[in-house]
This record gives structure tokens, C-alpha cells and sequence, in this order.
């Protein structure tokens, strides 16, 4: 309850597809919105969430996803398009149920006070820099995410 | 109803988070004890706003569904 001391939420996010996107954007919000204290630590393929050259364009890839939303055998997915395809039919279940996009939910993550932590060095090996991230991010390294997390009740990697 | 809302939220056709996070930033522009009438249409709502008001201490006066709607009354703490 709001009088008590705040729960507190920390999640590794490490996949850049975009299933893998909206699963950190939607509980932390969600979260932030119920009056916890919120951070997502980024790293490796999940800096893409943060990535403003690449989070509007996330991917589903097929191959050997054997859920993955595709008419064909999962064997096909190794073809050129396959991602493109599963990725648009994604993209239209989620417009059919109007889902907000992965960038919409990244503002609303931040209009709600959600702390974003871009992984400094994932980002050097993968030649990311702080002008590639949305504005907003802090940089950091596993002992800033570790700082917040000794304190947290609910933590998770996606 | 046996509330007269200070407010009214429309969050039909919205899916999972939109009418959470909505109605929390609805009721941080209000007073406390004003009420917020919040509907929706996400079937998920009919136990995440329940939730949400556990959590953040807010109280729902009122709650119903009629036709694939639902409709709450939320008092400010």
C-alpha cells in the first residue's frame, strides 16, 4: 500500500525481439503504475528496445520458433522474407487487438517514472553508443542494476 | 450508480496496459476522495483494476459489466 515502503521491481532485458520487447514494457509500466519502483536493466540484443534506429522496427523470427505465427512448416523459416512475414502477422494480431506499439509503450514506461539502464558494456562490444539509445537512459554497468536489485521484491530476466 | 463520478475515463477498445496505466494517471490529476469512473472493454480489466486498487491503496465504490463492458467506480485515496 502506498504508506508502506515502495516494491520494487528489476528486469534483465536481453532478447530484442519483439515478443521479447513487450514483456519488460508492459509488466514495468504496469508495475510503475501500481506505485512501484521500476528499473529495466538493457543488455545485449535487448539494448534494440531502447535503440531509436531499431526499436520501431523489432522482429519475430520463425526459425526454430515452432510457435512462431507462420502458415508454414518452421523448416521454411530459413528462407529470405520468413522473418518479414512473421514479423507483419505479428504486427496484425497485435493492431487487431490494439496493442500499443513497442515505442509507444516506451514512453508510457517513461511518463510512469520506469528507470531504463543501457548495459555500458554490451554496448561497447557491440558498438552502441549513448546517441543511439532514446533520450532518458542511464548507462551503467552490472553493479548499478545489482544496486537496485539487492533492494527489489520482484526480479526477472526476459 | 450510487456515486456521481467527478470524472469519466473511456478506455474501450484499449488492451493490456493502457487502461492501467490510464486510470493511474487520471487519478494522479484528481483529488482525494473524488471518484473516477473508468470503462472498458478489456476482459483482462475485470481483475487488473481490482489489483491495481489493492496496490496503490485506491478504493472501488462500484463495479459491473453489462454486454463485454465494465464499468468502475474508483475512490481517490
Amino acid at each position: 500500500m502506498a504508506e508502506e515502503k515502495k516494491k520494487r521491481l528489476v528486469m534483465i532485458a536481453s532478447k530484442g525481439s519483439m515478443d521479447m520487447a513487450y514483456i519488460p514494457l508492459i509488466v514495468g509500466s504496469t508495475a510503475a503504475a501500481m506505485e512501484m519502483e521500476v528499473a529495466i536493466f538493457f543488455t545485449f540484443y535487448g539494448l534494440d528496445i531502447i535503440n531509436k534506429h531499431k526499436y520501431k522496427n523489432l522482429g519475430v523470427a520463425p526459425l526454430a520458433n515452432p510457435a512462431a505465427p507462420m502458415p508454414v512448416p518452421n523448416i521454411m523459416g530459413v528462407l529470405p522474407g520468413m522473418t518479414m512475414m512473421a514479423t507483419a502477422m505479428m504486427k496484425s494480431w497485435m493492431g487487431k487487438q490494439n496493442v500499443a506499439s513497442i515505442p509507444e509503450m516506451v514512453k508510457m514506461c517513461q511518463d510512469v517514472g520506469v528507470r531504463f539502464i543501457g548495459c555500458q558494456m554490451t554496448m561497447d562490444v557491440m558498438g552502441i553508443k549513448k546517441e543511439d539509445l532514446i533520450d532518458g537512459v542511464e548507462i551503467g554497468g552490472a553493479a548499478t542494476m545489482l544496486d537496485f536489485a539487492a533492494e527489489s521484491d520482484i526480479s526477472f530476466l526476459v | 450508480m450510487s456515486a456521481t463520478p467527478d470524472k469519466t475515463l473511456d478506455c474501450k477498445g484499449l488492451s493490456c496496459p493502457e487502461p492501467v496505466l490510464k486510470t493511474k494517471m487520471t487519478i494522479n490529476t484528481m483529488k482525494s476522495g473524488e471518484i473516477l469512473e473508468m470503462v472498458a472493454t478489456d476482459p483482462g480489466s475485470a481483475n487488473d483494476i481490482p489489483a491495481w486498487a489493492r496496490r496503490t491503496g485506491n478504493e472501488i465504490v462500484e463495479s459491473k459489466q453489462e454486454g463485454g463492458v465494465w464499468t468502475f467506480l474508483i475512490k481517490k485515496s
